[in-house]
Order: structure tokens, then C-alpha cells, then sequence
């Protein structure tokens, strides 16, 4: 009797530092702690280029998170990316002649999106779309452009 | 058989025809097992307390030497890690490459390794004794179904304790890494969780590592009942079945991760 007891407090112990093991990777080493349940209201905006822009990936203003990419599409009539942003319900007031950039993280981290807020009265609502966009900095089109600019100069 | 020129070539020919079916045949009888413990599984219900000491064989005893080498793999990634990222100005990444190291691979592969070890040739020279001493051919004739009595229980008990086991792998794997890279090293800690934090994904890291192991704890018990259950019932037949649980599951669990690592994390 005593020894079954001893077990079951043994298996017990076990399951519960495995769950918590699982509760500390969930909460501390994942971004499960960060992650939106899906409350929020979507925005739209039409890149000509989202460069290696990821889905989830954050939206930030100031460099405050803000939302995540929900979805990249290429919309076929336009000829552009259009991405769709989940934003967090407390940032309601997000002027609607906002810009949005894309950024890189550090000198070769991940994109995400930057938004840079307008003059407007007018807070964006769900569904709402964003006229201002600048599209992600291509190292090779970059590089294009210099080379070209020092050939034009070598001409003069 | 008629003695010719032709009669060496097809000795050997025989041989790996003979080769091939064995092989066969023991692939279909280890499924045929699992079906079997696989029915067997509904007559735990009633009997909770069966699952309860295989939950303690396979994984309590496990918990010793699974945390330690955690903690030793984890200060040894945060130390190795240290090195090559101060090289590139980036030890802030720290956190990020013990984690991803960690949850991803390490935690399910290596504790996947250990309990093929430490449980899985225990299960298979336990049952393979049991066989040797007539046990199971004593439960059948007492009208007890062995595959359901005694190996049904041990598959699931494998199968759940894998998961926790590799959480309690990367976890306490992380905590050395942050011993030893904060710790000691003196890398920022904010930065060290806030990276790890914004580039580890619930679902794509930690809920792929936990299918993982699930995974590898199913294979890896039933590759040592199989063996165990397979064992010639002779002391010889039961070491060289316990040194087959343990090659067998090694590779078996190293070949799984590269399938499931690129059907997980292929883009």
C-alpha cells in the first residue's frame, strides 16, 4: 500500500514538472506569451515589393509592436503584394494616411513591416487600406542603382 | 540439392533470398505486435494502475539522466555558441540559437537516444526474460492476453512519457545555456530571452518539437517490446535482442528526425 503510493506520488511529480517544463516553453522560450488571439482589426496595403517579408511577421510603430502580417497575396490585376495586417485592438487610433515601410531587423534580420503615422483625423478601421507604401530595400537593385550612377559619372 | 558448377552462386543466392524474407517476416510480425498491443489499449481504462508503473519504469526512472545531460547540453551549446557568435558581434543571439538547437532537435533526438538507452533495452531484457521463463506463455494459459497485460501498457507508458521528457530535456538545456551565457559569460539577459522570445514559434518550434518525440516515443518502445517479444529465450538470444533495441532504435530515431524535420521545417 505504501509503495503504490510512493509511485503514484513519483508519476505524479513526473507529470507535473513535464507539464511545467512544457508551460516554460511555451511562455518563456516561445512567443506563445506574445501572440494576439486573433482580436484585432485588418489592414490592407499594396506593395510593389515585400522582399523576403514573412507571414507573422511584427508591424510596428516606433518601434513598438502594433500587430503581425497575416497574409501575403499577389493580387493579379494591380501587379503588387498585398498584405494583410492584424492589428491589436487597443491601437485604434492609427491615422488612416499612414505610411508603411519595410524594414529589415539589423543589418541581415528579418523584414517587418514600419508604420509611420499621418496627419488624418481619421483612424483606420477594419478592412481599411493603405494608400502609402514603400517597398523593401533590394540589395541587388541597390547595387544596380549605384553601379549605373558611378557609370553615368565616369561618363561626365 | 544436386552438386554442379552452378551450386556456390546459388548458395549465396539462397542466402540472400533467405536474408530478404527474414527481414520481411519480422517486419510483419513486429506490426502484427503493435496491432495487437494497439487493440489491448482499451483494456487499460479499468486497469490505470498498469500504465501507472510503466509511467514510472519508462519515465520517472529516465528523469535523472535525461536532466542531467540536458543541463550539460545546454552549458555546453551556451558556451560553444558564445565563441562563434562573439566572433560576428551577435552573442545577444545567444538565447535564440540554444533554444532553436534545443527544442527543434536536441531535446526530442538526444532524449529519444537515452531512453532507447536506458528504458528501452530495460523493457526488452524484462520481457525477453519473461518469454525465456515461460511468464507469457504462463498468463496465456491462465486465459490472460500477455500483449494486452503486459506490453499494451508499456507502449503507452513509453509513448507519454517521451514528450515530458524532452520538455524537461530543453528546458532545463535553456537554463544551462542562460547559466552559462549570462552567468558567466555575460551576455545581456533581456536580450537573451527577448531574442529568443521573438524568434521561437509555439507551433512551428515547440509543438513541432513535442510531435517529435511522441513520435520517436511510439517507435522507440515498440522497437524494444518488439525485440524483446522476438528474443530467442536463451541469454544469448535476450543480449544480443537488448544490443538490436538499442542500434535499432538509434538509427530508427535519427532516420525519423530527417523526415520529420523536412516535412516540418521545409519551406
Amino acid at each position: 500500500m505504501v509503495k503504490t503510493r510512493m509511485l503514484e506520488i513519483a508519476v505524479g511529480a513526473f507529470m507535473v514538472a513535464g507539464l511545467v517544463a512544457l508551460f516554460f516553453l511555451a511562455m518563456h522560450v516561445s512567443n506563445l506569451s506574445q501572440l494576439t488571439g486573433g482580436d484585432g482589426y485588418r489592414i490592407i496595403a499594396y506593395f510593389d515589393n515585400v522582399g523576403s517579408l514573412k507571414v507573422r511577421a511584427p508591424v510596428s510603430m516606433s518601434g513598438v509592436r502594433v500587430g503581425r502580417v497575416e497574409s501575403i497575396v499577389y493580387d493579379q490585376q494591380r501587379f503588387q503584394a498585398v498584405v494583410t495586417m492584424l492589428i491589436e485592438e487597443q491601437f485604434n487610433e492609427i491615422p488612416t494616411d499612414t505610411f508603411a515601410n519595410i524594414f529589415t531587423a539589423g543589418l541581415l534580420g528579418e523584414k517587418y513591416i514600419g508604420l509611420d503615422p499621418g496627419g488624418s483625423m481619421d483612424a483606420l478601421a477594419d478592412g481599411d487600406k493603405l494608400e502609402h507604401t514603400q517597398s523593401a530595400l533590394v540589395l541587388e537593385q541597390m547595387i544596380g542603382r549605384f553601379l549605373l550612377s558611378k557609370a553615368e559619372e565616369g561618363v561626365d | 540439392m544436386t552438386d554442379g558448377p552452378l551450386n556456390a552462386p546459388l548458395n549465396a543466392l539462397a542466402a540472400v533470398g533467405r536474408a530478404v524474407l527474414d527481414r520481411v517476416a519480422r517486419f510483419g510480425r513486429a506490426h502484427l505486435l503493435l496491432l495487437g498491443m494497439l487493440a489491448g489499449m482499451p483494456s487499460l481504462l479499468p486497469r490505470p494502475q498498469l500504465l501507472l508503473v510503466q509511467l514510472f519504469a519508462i519515465g520517472v526512472l529516465s528523469v535523472l539522466i535525461v536532466v542531467v545531460s540536458g543541463l550539460f547540453v545546454g552549458m555546453v551549446l551556451g558556451l560553444q555558441g558564445y565563441y562563434v557568435l562573439s566572433q560576428f558581434g551577435a552573442a545577444e543571439s545567444l538565447g535564440v540559437m540554444v533554444a532553436a538547437s534545443l527544442v527543434r532537435e536536441l531535446g526530442p533526438v538526444v532524449t529519444a537516444l537515452l531512453v532507447a538507452g536506458r528504458a528501452g533495452s530495460a523493457l526488452t531484457a524484462e520481457i525477453g526474460l519473461m518469454k525465456t521463463t515461460e511468464q507469457l506463455s504462463g498468463l496465456e494459459m491462465m486465459a490472460v492476453d500477455p500483449v494486452k497485460r503486459v506490453l499494451s501498457p508499456r507502449l503507452l507508458g513509453g509513448f507519454l512519457s517521451m514528450p515530458l521528457l524532452a520538455a524537461l530535456f530543453s528546458a532545463v538545456g535553456v537554463l544551462g545555456g542562460y547559466f552559462v551565457g549570462v552567468g558567466l559569460l555575460g551576455v545581456d539577459s533581456g536580450a537573451f530571452w527577448s531574442q529568443m522570445q521573438a524568434k521561437i514559434d509555439f507551433e512551428g518550434d515547440v509543438l513541432n518539437g513535442v510531435i517529435k518525440s511522441l513520435v520517436f516515443g511510439f517507435v522507440v518502445t515498440w522497437i524494444a517490446l518488439f525485440e524483446g517479444y522476438d528474443a530467442s529465450p536463451t541469454a544469448t538470444g535476450i543480449s544480443r535482442s537488448t544490443t538490436r533495441t538499442v542500434v535499432n532504435a538509434a538509427l530508427a530515431v535519427l532516420a525519423l528526425d530527417f523526415v520529420l524535420t523536412a516535412l516540418m521545417f521545409g519551406d
